[in-house]
């Protein structure tokens, strides 16, 4: 599974952090940071943190 | 539940989309048909009173995209619910087709509530959908008088943005200060502040007796101390009336929004109907029993997801989501976790000065922390997420106190502040 975030068009919402902690993280900064390939077991976690993005940044390419 | 053939979920918004991809999750195989009012496939709400506002945002890239596995799904769009009749589980749409169904998704959402005085009507706005954004978006022009009836949440954002885009902004809010409903008074007066330094003018404790203008067209407000405002655009942002009209003679609890219990299941209603999004009014069983429509955006993802399984017949803990909200001002973000509202009577500055990046928190009446919110930049809103494990841990049963407030809104005298 191959993560994708549109970095122009995150802003840091951090919402993908709860739902997929394993793939997504904040920097102390408030950045986004994540696993660009994280292992298939994460992917209903990965859905979600791509669907409680206010900004739709998250894309999933299989 | 194994009968289950036809799913229909009335409205095609965030809710309904969420709800038909979570059926296919939870491994439903039967036909799905949503059924929407607008004739656009689901699409992102909040950037409409922002960057679609400012004419920076098209279509595409608010559009939401569906999950593959949601390729099968019937999309009736253009048409809105006209009635139900649930004990024959039967749809009538707008456009007279008959729809029958085996579960009913309720996920209709909200329209705009309009002002109810005296005057011309062309030229007044709201903002709920697409189409409203870009009917108004083409009145903001530099210079253009706007008056913005209400100072809740798209009220404010869409004073800044029209700040932004160089029109002249007066804010018309009958309580003393703007937001003071959803956040206290603290963030109401530093969010006041800077909508003022941002050369916003509030006409605060007003509300708007009548429009005056032509036949055709408002050019000016006369307020309940018979003040006048010159207007060349109106934008009333006045809160939202639930859509369940078309539900209305099947015996349910429509006071305000579709009464649901702690699994969305429609009160009242024969198996297989349940609510989802800001149309429902239910209880979090985080909180305490009190059924509450929520109209933040994480709200219909998160009920979707419930209301799928429960539609299935999958078994699952009581409807207990972790509330959390945001609004984008200027170049300022409000972002909230948890229940603020629950801990009106007692709210302190948790980090920072409210003149700058601040975090403020809402506590219970036993001293317990049940909401932050924070108003800043990208720091202090990281801050605030910092808490959501210490909110989260408040669960079913052990919310104490929090629930005997009774009220999840912050209670406002009228002219007691100024």
């Amino acid at each position: 599974m191959k993560v994708v975030v549109d970095m122009d068009v995150c802003q840091d919402h951090g919402q993908c952090v709860f739902a997929s902690p394993e793939v997504f993280r904040l920097s102390d900064e408030g950045r986004l940071l994540y696993v660009a390939e994280p292992d298939e077991s994460l992917r209903e976690d990965v859905e979600d943190a791509a669907d409680v993005c206010p900004l739709q940044a998250i894309t999933i390419e299989d | 539940m194994s009968t289950m053939d036809r799913i229909v979920v009335a409205g095609a918004s965030l809710g309904g989309l969420r709800t038909a991809e979570q059926l296919r999750r939870a491994k439903f195989a039967g036909e799905i048909v949503v059924v929407g009012d607008e004739p656009h496939m689901p699409y992102n709400r909040p950037p409409l009173s922002k960057e679609v506002l400012a004419g920076k945002a098209g279509f595409d890239s608010v559009a939401f995209r569906p999950k593959a596995a949601a390729g099968d799904v019937v999309w009736r769009l253009g048409s809105a619910v006209a009635s139900a009749d649930l004990a024959g589980r039967t749809l009538t749409l707008a456009d007279g087709e008959s729809l029958s169904y085996d579960g009913l998704v309720v996920a209709t959402g909200l329209r705009p509530r309009r002002l109810d005085v005296p005057g011309p009507v062309g030229g007044r706005h709201t903002v709920r959908t697409l189409d409203d954004a870009r009917a108004l978006q083409g009145a903001l022009r530099p210079g253009a008088r706007v008056v913005v009836v209400g100072a809740g949440f798209i009220g404010c954002e869409v004073a800044a943005t029209a700040r932004g885009l160089g029109a002249e902004v007066t804010v018309v809010e009958p309580t003393p200060l703007p937001l003071v409903r959803a956040l206290g008074e603290v963030l109401a007066r530093a969010l006041l502040e800077r909508h003022r330094a941002q050369g916003v003018r509030f006409a605060l404790g007003r509300t708007v007796s009548r429009f005056t203008g032509t036949d055709e067209r408002v050019t000016g407000l006369v307020l309940d101390d018979e003040s006048r405002v010159r207007a060349d655009v109106v934008v009333e942002a006045v809160g939202s009336l639930p859509n369940v009209e078309w539900l209305e003679g099947n015996g349910l609890d429509l006071s305000d929004g579709l009464l649901c219990d702690e699994q969305l299941r429609a009160v009242g209603a024969p198996g297989g109907v349940v609510g989802v999004g800001d149309v429902a009014r239910f209880p979090n069983a985080r909180y305490d029993a009190v059924a509450r429509r929520v109209e933040h955006w994480s709200v219909p993802g998160d009920s979707a997801k419930h209301a799928a399984r429960t539609l299935v017949g999958a078994e699952q803990e009581a409807f207990a989501p972790l509330p959390s909200f945001w609004s984008d001002q200027y170049e300022y973000r409000v972002q909230s976790f948890g229940a603020p509202g629950l801990g009106a009577g007692d709210v302190r500055v948790l980090e920072g000065d409210p003149a700058g990046d601040v975090l403020v928190g809402y506590h219970d009446g036993g001293g317990r922390l049940v909401g932050v919110v924070a108003l800043g930049g990208a720091a202090v809103v990281a801050r605030a997420a910092a808490y959501r494990g210490e909110l989260s841990s408040i669960s079913a049963g052990s919310a104490g106190s929090a629930g005997s407030a009774g009220s999840s809104d912050f209670s406002v005298m009228q002219g007691a502040l100024s």
